[in-house]
This record gives C-alpha cells, sequence and structure tokens, in this order.
C-alpha cells in the first residue's frame, strides 16, 4: 500500500497542528501505518492538492479540495476524540 | 533553546473585559511592557484571531488559545487571563459560532513545530473540569502559578 501523505494544518502552523501531529503519529504507530505526515499552515494546502491524500485541520477551510478534510478540532478540546480518530484511521486504511 | 517564562506578572485575574478585542490588548499589551514579546504582537494577535478564532468549548468552561507568528515573540510564554465575565470569542474551525470563553491562555511560542509535550500538558489541563473550575475560582496567582507549573511540568524553571 502507498504511503498516505496526511497534512496537518491549523492557522499558525504552530500551536494546533503540532498537537494534532502528535496525536496522528501515536494513532499511526498504534494501528502499524505508514504515513508521511507534513505539518503546514492552512494557507499551504493549496501547493500540496496534487499529492495529499487527506488534510486533517484545526481552522476553518472555505475551499473545496480534491482530497477528504477531517475536524481536528476534538483533539484539543477532548470532546468526540474517539469520532475523529475513528474518521482518520477510516481514511488511512483505504 | 530558552525556557518558557512563566510567573505570577503574567497571570491575570478577574479581568474586566467587553470583548475578546479587549482582553486580548490588556493580555498582550502587559508582555509587551514585561519585553516578552514585540509590540507588534498585540496587532498580529487581534489580526489572527479575526482569521483563525481560537475559542474551544470543552467539557468545562471554554477556553481560548490565542497565538500567532514566531517573528513578534521575543521570550516563549504562555500568561493566562480569567475573565470577571466571560466574552464571545469564534469556535476553533467554525466560522459560524462563538463561544463564552472564560479562559484565555495566550501562548507566545518562538520556535514552529515545537514544544510538543507542553502544548499536548496544556491540552490536557483544559480537558479537565475540575481544573478549570479550581482556575476559575482560585484568587491567589502565586497558587494559580505553582498549579499550572506542576501540571505542565515546568519544574525545571
Amino acid at each position: 500500500m502507498k504511503k498516505k501523505q496526511v497534512l496537518v494544518a491549523c492557522g499558525a502552523g504552530i500551536a494546533t497542528s503540532t498537537v494534532v501531529n502528535g496525536a496522528i503519529e501515536d494513532m499511526a504507530k498504534e494501528n502499524n501505518l505508514k504515513v508521511d505526515l507534513v505539518q503546514i499552515k492552512i494557507s499551504e494546502v493549496g501547493s500540496y492538492e496534487e499529492t495529499a491524500d487527506l488534510l486533517v485541520t484545526t481552522a476553518m477551510t472555505k475551499k473545496e479540495y480534491p482530497f477528504p478534510v477531517i475536524n481536528a478540532r476534538s483533539f484539543l478540546t477532548g470532546i468526540g476524540t474517539d469520532d475523529t480518530k475513528k474518521q482518520i484511521l477510516e481514511e488511512l486504511k483505504k | 533553546m530558552k525556557e518558557l517564562f512563566f510567573d505570577e506578572s503574567i497571570i491575570l485575574l478577574n479581568v474586566a473585559a467587553e470583548s475578546k478585542q479587549e482582553i486580548l490588548k490588556k493580555m498582550s499589551t502587559n508582555l509587551v511592557e514585561k519585553g516578552l514579546v514585540k509590540p507588534s504582537f498585540i496587532h498580529a494577535i487581534l489580526e489572527r484571531e479575526e482569521e483563525f478564532a481560537t475559542g474551544l468549548p470543552t467539557e468545562g468552561c471554554s477556553v481560548a488559545i490565542p497565538h500567532t507568528d514566531i517573528e513578534h515573540v521575543v521570550h516563549k510564554t504562555i500568561s493566562i487571563g480569567i475573565l470577571k465575565e466571560p466574552v464571545e470569542f469564534g469556535v476553533m474551525g467554525d466560522d459560524s459560532e462563538t463561544t463564552p470563553v472564560k479562559i484565555v491562555f495566550l501562548l507566545a511560542m518562538d520556535e514552529a513545530h515545537s514544544q510538543l509535550s507542553l502544548l499536548q500538558k496544556l491540552m490536557q489541563l483544559f480537558q479537565n473540569q475540575e481544573t478549570l473550575k479550581y482556575l476559575y475560582g482560585e484568587s491567589s496567582r502565586t497558587n494559580i502559578k505553582n498549579f499550572v507549573k506542576e501540571k505542565l511540568d515546568l519544574s525545571q524553571i
């Protein structure tokens, strides 16, 4: 299976994406999945349109992308984290 | 890597503010006066909050984690502001919703993509209802400082 490229984006690429990045890293390890995680600012997503398989973000996305987008606020608030993890896993296993 | 600056002077209690702009200005002006951030930090924080809201509804009271680009930061710090009355912040990742925020954790980070364990501990801190209740009810800045230091594992400072 091809290694999936997952974009992790927040407004500044400093705080929240760091936390989300860490959570996905742990998830991938637990499930023995190889993932190419790229941590960026939401404004940089456009330049990955050709290569990315999934976008996980805490920021608002106004644009349509050719790959699925998952909202990751739950990793910060603790509300609904299991659902978000399930969604991400489903995409990674596709 | 410089250590995180954290003491009583950047913990603001019982802050009266009418709006998110007012609390953000108060907290960032305090950091400018302490020389922890550049004067440009104030505008950058306000602008960023407009563009990418940082309000987070949690199981306890809502919190906000405003932050901006590293170029405005002189020395890494986390300022805590506890509001007298909640003010509305936009919900992170959701343009259409606001949430009444009681506690603001203003992040001034001097490196991108770093501080994972510190940020994770901070998120754990406000995912805990009891902790938020404690912060909201405590009137001693020293107690809050010691409490947060322990929770964030800042004992080395």
